[in-house]
């Protein structure tokens, strides 16, 4: 029961990028299309879910025995590093029409703050390894839904009468701002 | 010194760990890669429009090393291009056919009829969802989609309604091919003095009817010129340009509706 509530939690009330406004910047940058927003977002989650993993194993393993924790933030870092090089090999090997159209978002995961937020809230909050790897799965598909209703929000918003000033960014940062009011109202889902 | 040394020795081991990791990973998951790929992309023009038929320059790129495209298939490019490509693969560039976006449409606001009074967003994608603003469903709407797609200040939408291509600076792009929602423009080689100027697939008396020149699909170029003009869904087409025997024009351009014939300084310029 207790994972469900942290998945719900993550996806919906605790939304990475609506909660904690972290991971702004693809969620602005690649929700253009879809497309190529549900590609980022499958990126993310899957860079997310083994971050949470791998931290987690560094954080209980070697940092906390070792009395070592003021080394999480770099030590997070590291894996963040390698594991987003390691997914980028992998797309481009798999699939490089996606690796195309990741383009530079993709090595920029590495320095997504979300993927770090997520390993230090995950330390923070002292969960378990099941606790961990649901919530780094259920943060990544909360950043995956809210970029995917960015995207189909934006791609509307193409064919709207918008004021000349507001066109490209303006609107899309107004369009941000309404959603994160809106996953607010889920607050009352966990108390 | 433990307390010195421990973070330390913890750090580099952890980084051993995951450079490891990731020589290993590299050894499986390389993509081996020709590095004139890298050069040539260096010089294409990196508007990604996908003029060349590769969905963007890198995969032009891949292709003009592969040999499945030729070094002068930038069309955005041009000469210059065209003689650096060929000079990183060590081959002769070809001439480059200069190409330009033509429209397939002369309903302009006399000769085409209007469905009714449109008000709603002013852009030809809006338009054509809620079936355009004249009578013609195939015809220009004239609301400038094309234009403000190009990047190249190629277009301008003209006084009859139609858009007006500047041939000296289109770049055969093909951002205005794209952007129509009613696939009226169209690439041609500028040495291309003929055209169709019509995309009606309505059968003779309906496109009559809505437009004074639209193809009625009566056959009179067909006839004058087999080889190269087919009827095709209530439409002439030409299939080869370069078959037309330049003596045919003036039969061709007998045409009752005006919608074939050589390009008019009304057209194009």
């Amino acid at each position: 029961m207790e994972l469900v509530a942290i998945f719900i939690s993550a996806v919906l009330v605790q939304n990475f990028v609506l909660y904690y406004f972290l991971g702004i910047c693809p969620f602005l940058g690649v929700s253009k299309k879809i497309d190529s927003a549900v590609s980022m977002g499958i990126a993310v989650t899957f860079v997310m879910t083994i971050t949470a993993v791998v931290s987690w194993l560094i954080n209980n393993l070697i940092l906390i025995p070792y009395d070592l924790g003021y080394l999480q933030i770099v030590s997070f870092i590291l894996v963040i590093a390698s594991l987003v090089q390691l997914v980028e090999m992998f797309i481009r090997k798999i699939s490089p029409p996606l690796y195309q159209a990741l383009g530079i978002y993709l090595p920029l995961i590495t320095t997504n703050c979300a993927i770090m937020g997520l390993a230090l809230i995950a330390a923070l909050n002292e969960y378990s390894f099941a606790e961990t790897v649901v919530f780094g799965f259920g943060s990544g598909i909360g950043f995956t839904l809210a970029i995917v209703l960015m995207a189909g929000i934006r791609e509307q918003l193409d064919l709207a009468d918008v004021p000349e000033h507001l066109k490209g960014a303006g609107i899309a940062l107004i369009v941000a701002g309404i959603m994160a009011l809106a996953f607010n109202g889920f607050i009352g889902m966990l108390t | 010194m433990t307390e010195l040394l421990m973070p330390i020795l913890t750090m580099t081991a952890l980084g051993f760990l995951f450079s490891a990791g990731l020589v290993l990973a590299y050894k499986k998951l390389r993509v081996e890669e020709d590095p004139k790929i890298e050069r040539v992309a260096d010089v294409l023009p990196q508007a990604n429009c996908g003029a060349c038929g590769f969905s963007g320059c890198r995969a032009f790129a891949e292709a003009v090393v592969h040999g499945e495209a030729e070094a002068n298939g930038c069309p955005v490019g041009g000469d210059d291009v065209a003689q650096d490509v060929a000079a990183i693969l060590g081959v002769q560039a070809g001439k480059i056919i200069k190409k330009v976006a033509r429209v397939h449409c002369r309903g302009t606001h006399e000769a085409a009829k209007n469905r009714g009074l449109y008000l709603g967003i002013s852009t030809c994608y809006a338009s054509h969802l809620v079936g355009g603003n004249k009578q013609c469903s195939y015809g220009c709407m004239g609301y400038g989609d094309c234009v403000r797609a190009c990047l190249f200040d190629a277009m301008d939408m003209g006084e009859e309604g139609l858009p007006i291509i500047r041939e000296e600076k289109c770049t055969a792009c093909g951002k205005c091919v794209d952007a129509c929602p009613r696939n009226i423009l169209e690439l041609h080689p500028l040495s291309q003095n003929i055209l169709v100027f019509c995309r009606s697939e309505d059968r003779g008396p309906m496109a009559r009817k809505v437009c004074k020149n639209a193809c009625i699909a009566c056959g009179i170029c067909v006839r004058a010129s087999p080889d190269a003009i087919v009827l095709e869904k209530n439409l002439a087409v030409i299939k080869d340009y370069k078959k037309i025997d330049p003596a045919n024009i003036p039969e061709i351009e007998k045409c009752p509706t005006d919608s074939i014939g050589r390009l008019r300084v009304d057209d194009d310029r």
